[in-house]
C-alpha cells in the first residue's frame, strides 16, 4: 500500500516545482494583504517539504525513477528525474528556506514594515524555490538552464530589495557575473547540441562517450567553467564576498546556503552521469586546494562577520571539488553528506549574524564585545554551528571531512596528499577565523572594543540596570531566535543521524557512478544496447574506497 | 574581387550543397563578430556599454544554437509525403525562444538597476567596493595581534595571588 504511494508521488515529481509557483502567483495577487500572504508562503513552502519528504522516502525505497513531462518520450521531451542526491538536496534546501522563511517573515512583523517593497519578496522567495528546485529536478541541460535562470533572476530582485546604494553597487557586480556564467553555460549547450543531436541528460550520458576525446574535452571544461562560477570555485569566486553581504540578512542567509550549491549540485552531475572517467580529475584537486586556501586566508582579514562568513562559503565549496576530484565512491558520498551539512549550517550562521546585528547594532567585531554577557543563548548559538564549521569532533563538519579524506587516503596519490594536508590547513584555519570572531565579539569586554557600537553599549547599560533610559532598543522576537534554533539543531541531527546517512549518501554516490540507474530510469531498460564508447575516452574503473 | 565578394560566393557554395554538416559562413561570421564585439563591451567600465554586451552576446549565443541546428528546411509542420530530412530541426528554434525570452527579462531588469544607480549616484560606472579598498590599503601590522606580547599575560595581580596563596 505505502509502496504504490510513493511510486505514485515519484511520478507526479514536478508538483515540487509547481506548488511554490503557484503559490508565488497567488502571494502576488494577495501583495495587498501581508497576513494572507505570509500563510500562503509559509503554507506553500510546508506542503512542498511534506512532498520532497515523500520522494525522499520513494528514491530511498524505489531507486532512482524519472517523469516524462506531457507523455512525450525520453530523448525527445523533457524529463524530470528523481534519484537519492536529487531527493536529499530538495529536502534539504526546502528545509532550510522554510526556516528562513519563518526568520524574514517574523523580521518583517516585528519592523512594522508591512508594506511597501517588501510585499513583493514573499512572491519573489517562492520563485526563487521553485527554480532551486527545477534544477535539482531537471533530466535535462536545457531544462538545469531555466531553473538556473529561474533561480538567477528571483536572486537579483531579492538582493537589490529595497534599492539602496550599496546593494544597487553589489547587484550590479553580481547580475553581470551571473548573466556571463548563464551565457557560458548557453554556448556549452549550442554545442553539446550541435556535436550529439540531444539535450537529454541521460542520453548524453551515452552519446558524449562515442565523440572524439578532445571534443570531449572542450565541452567538459566549458561546462565545468560554466557551473564554476555558479559554485564560487576559485578563481571564478571572486564575485561572491563583493555581492552577498550587502542583502537583507535572511536572504544572504539563504543565498550562501543555497545559490552555490545548485552550482556543485551541476558541476557533481557534469562528472558523474555527462563525463565519467578520471581524465581531469587532477585538475579538479588542485582547483579545489586554492579554493580552500584562498578563500580561507580572505576570511582572516575580515572584520564583517558576514563577510568572513562568506569568505568560508567560498573556501569550502573547495571541499566539495575536493571529493568530485578524488573521484571514488567514499569521496562523493562524503561529498553529498558535506554539501547538505554545509547548506544548514552556513545558512544558520548568516541567520545568527542577522541576530546579532539586531541586537548590537554592527556585523562588525570592531564594534562588538560582551555578547556572550549580553545574551547567552545567541553565544550558544553562534558556537555550535561555527564549531560545526571548523570541523571539530563529534560534529557533522569533522565526519564530513573525515569521509572526504578518507577517500583522499584510499586513492593515495601524490597530489592526494597535497590536497589532504591543504584540507587540515583549511579546517584549522576555518577554526581560527571563527574562534577570532568569538573573541572579539562574544568573550571580550564591550569597553576594549576599537569603536563599540553605540546600540550594544546602550543595550548593556539596559541589562545592568545602570540606565532607566529607554533607547532605541530592538529585541530578538522569539520567532526569529526559534527558526534559527531549529536550523542549529538540524546541523546537529547531522551528526547524530550520521550513520543511515553516510550509507544512503554512499549509495548515491554508488548509483551516481554506475549511471546505470540514472539512464534506464529515463530512457527505458534497454538503452545500452548498441552503446559502443569511443575507445580512446576513459572509462571510470571505479573504486569502493575504504 | 572584394572581400565581400568573396564571402558572398563561398556562403553561396556552402549553401548550396545538401550536404547535413555544412554550415551557413556568413551565419557564423556574424556570430562571431557579434561575441568579440560584446565580449569588448562586457570589459568597459560604463554600465551601459556593459548592458549593450550583454544584448550583443545574448544574441550571438542565440545564433550559435540556430546554426547548431543545421542546415535550414521547411517548417517542421508533420505531412505524410515530405521525407524528414527536409524539415527544419525545431528544437533549436524552441530553445532559442526561450532564451530570447530570458534574456529580454534581464536586459530590463539591468535597465531598471542602470537607472537606479544614476538616480542615486548620478553616475554610470561600476565602482570598487568600499571593504575591498580598506583591505588592500590596510598596513601589515594587526594592532591586536601583532603587538608585542607582555611578559606577564596574567589577569591576575601579583596581589590577587598572594592573597590566594595565604589562605588557608
Amino acid at each position: 500500500m505505502i509502496h504504490t504511494v510513493l511510486a505514485f508521488l515519484a511520478s507526479v515529481a514536478p508538483v515540487a516545482v509547481a506548488l511554490p509557483i503557484f503559490g508565488a502567483a497567488l502571494a502576488f495577487v494577495l501583495r495587498r494583504n501581508p497576513r494572507a500572504q505570509r500563510i500562503i508562503t509559509i503554507g506553500a513552502l510546508s506542503l512542498t517539504l511534506l512532498f520532497e519528504i515523500s520522494l525522499l522516502a520513494s528514491a530511498a525505497t524505489h531507486g532512482t525513477q524519472a517523469v516524462q513531462l506531457g507523455g512525450w518520450e525520453a530523448p525527445f521531451g523533457i524529463s524530470m528525474v528523481v534519484d537519492e542526491f536529487s531527493a536529499l538536496m530538495l529536502v534539504v534546501s526546502t528545509a532550510v528556506s522554510l526556516a528562513v522563511l519563518v526568520y524574514a517573515t517574523a523580521q518583517g512583523i516585528a519592523d512594522g514594515d508591512e508594506d511597501g517593497p517588501i510585499s513583493i519578496f514573499h512572491p519573489t522567495y517562492l520563485v526563487l524555490v521553485a527554480g532551486i528546485s527545477n534544477a535539482f529536478l531537471a533530466g535535462d541541460l536545457f531544462n538545469l538552464y531555466v531553473g538556473f535562470e529561474i533561480l538567477l533572476t528571483a536572486s537579483y530582485v531579492l538582493l537589490t530589495l529595497g534599492g539602496t546604494a550599496p546593494r544597487i553597487r553589489a547587484g550590479i557586480t553580481y547580475v553581470v557575473v551571473s548573466v556571463v556564467s548563464s551565457v557560458l553555460f548557453l554556448i556549452a549547450i549550442g554545442m553539446i547540441y550541435a556535436a550529439t543531436g540531444t539535450v537529454n541528460m541521460a542520453d548524453l550520458g551515452l552519446k558524449l562517450g562515442e565523440l572524439a576525446p578532445g571534443l570531449q574535452m572542450v565541452l567538459h571544461l566549458m561546462l565545468l567553467v560554466a557551473f564554476g562560477v555558479k559554485a564560487a570555485v576559485f578563481p571564478l569566486s571572486f564575485w561572491l564576498p563583493d555581492s552577498y553581504p550587502t542583502a537583507p540578512a535572511p536572504v544572504t542567509a539563504v543565498f550562501a546556503g543555497l545559490l552555490t550549491k545548485v552550482g556543485v549540485y551541476a558541476m557533481v552531475r557534469t562528472e558523474t552521469l555527462l563525463f565519467p572517467g578520471d581524465r581531469i580529475n587532477t585538475l579538479l584537486m588542485i582547483v579545489a586546494l586554492l579554493t580552500m586556501l584562498v578563500g580561507i586566508l580572505g576570511a582572516i582579514a575580515q572584520q564583517d562577520i558576514k563577510r568572513l562568513l562568506s569568505f568560508t562559503l567560498t573556501s569550502h565549496i573547495g571541499y566539495m571539488v575536493f571529493g568530485l576530484g578524488v573521484g571514488n565512491v567514499a569521496a562523493l558520498g562524503a561529498t553529498v553528506y558535506y554539501v547538505a551539512h554545509h547548506i544548514i549550517v552556513q545558512t544558520s550562521l548568516f541567520l545568527v549574524t542577522g541576530l546579532i546585528e539586531r541586537r548590537a547594532g554592527s556585523s562588525s567585531v570592531d564594534r562588538l564585545g560582551s555578547l556572550a554577557k549580553l545574551s547567552p543563548l545567541l553565544a550558544i548559538l553562534f558556537f555550535v554551528p561555527a564549531m560545526n564549521l571548523a570541523g571539530i569532533p563529534p560534529f557533522s563538519g569533522f565526519l564530513g571531512k573525515l569521509g572526504l579524506m578518507q577517500g583522499g587516503v584510499s586513492l593515495g596519490t601524490p597530489v592526494a596528499w597535497i590536497l589532504l594536508a591543504g584540507a587540515v590547513v583549511t579546517s584549522l584555519l576555518t577554526l581560527l577565523a571563527v574562534a577570532r570572531v568569538w573573541n572579539r565579539a562574544f568573550w571580550r569586554r564591550a569597553e576594549d572594543a576599537e569603536d563599540p557600537h553605540p546600540q550594544l553599549l546602550a543595550s548593556l547599560a539596559e541589562e545592568d540596570g545602570t540606565t532607566a533610559v529607554a533607547t532605541r532598543r530592538r529585541t530578538l522576537p522569539a520567532t526569529m531566535v526559534g527558526a534559527t534554533a531549529a536550523l542549529v539543531a538540524l546541523g546537529v541531527a547531522l551528526t547524530v543521524f550520521a550513520g543511515p546517512l553516510f550509507e544512503f549518501s554512499d549509495q548515491a554516490a554508488r548509483h551516481m557512478y554506475e549511471r546505470t540507474p540514472y539512464i534506464e530510469a529515463v530512457l527505458g531498460p534497454d538503452a545500452f544496447e548498441g552503446y559502443v564508447p569511443d575507445p580512446r575516452s576513459p572509462e571510470f574503473v571505479g573504486g569502493e574506497g575504504p | 574581387m572584394t572581400t565581400t565578394a568573396i564571402l558572398a560566393s563561398v556562403a553561396e557554395d556552402v549553401s548550396d550543397t545538401n550536404d547535413p554538416m555544412s554550415i551557413n559562413v556568413l551565419l557564423l561570421l556574424v556570430m562571431g563578430v557579434l561575441f568579440a564585439t560584446g565580449i569588448y563591451l562586457l570589459l568597459e567600465r560604463s554600465l551601459t556599454r556593459v548592458l549593450l554586451g550583454i544584448i550583443l552576446v545574448g544574441n550571438a549565443v542565440n545564433l550559435l544554437i540556430v546554426i547548431a541546428g543545421g542546415p535550414a528546411g521547411l517548417a517542421p509542420l508533420y505531412e505524410k509525403d515530405i521525407p524528414p530530412e527536409e524539415y527544419a530541426d525545431p528544437l533549436p528554434q524552441a530553445l532559442v525562444l526561450t532564451a530570447i525570452v530570458i534574456t529580454f527579462a534581464v536586459t530590463a531588469f539591468m535597465l531598471a538597476l542602470i537607472y537606479r544607480s544614476w538616480v542615486i549616484a548620478k553616475r554610470d560606472e561600476v565602482v570598487d567596493d568600499d571593504e575591498d579598498l580598506r583591505i588592500a590599503e590596510k598596513g601589515h601590522f594587526d594592532v591586536e595581534e601583532d603587538a608585542e606580547v607582555a611578559a606577564d599575560t596574567s589577569e591576575f595581580t601579583q596581589d590577587d595571588v598572594d592573597a590566594k596563596g595565604a589562605r588557608p
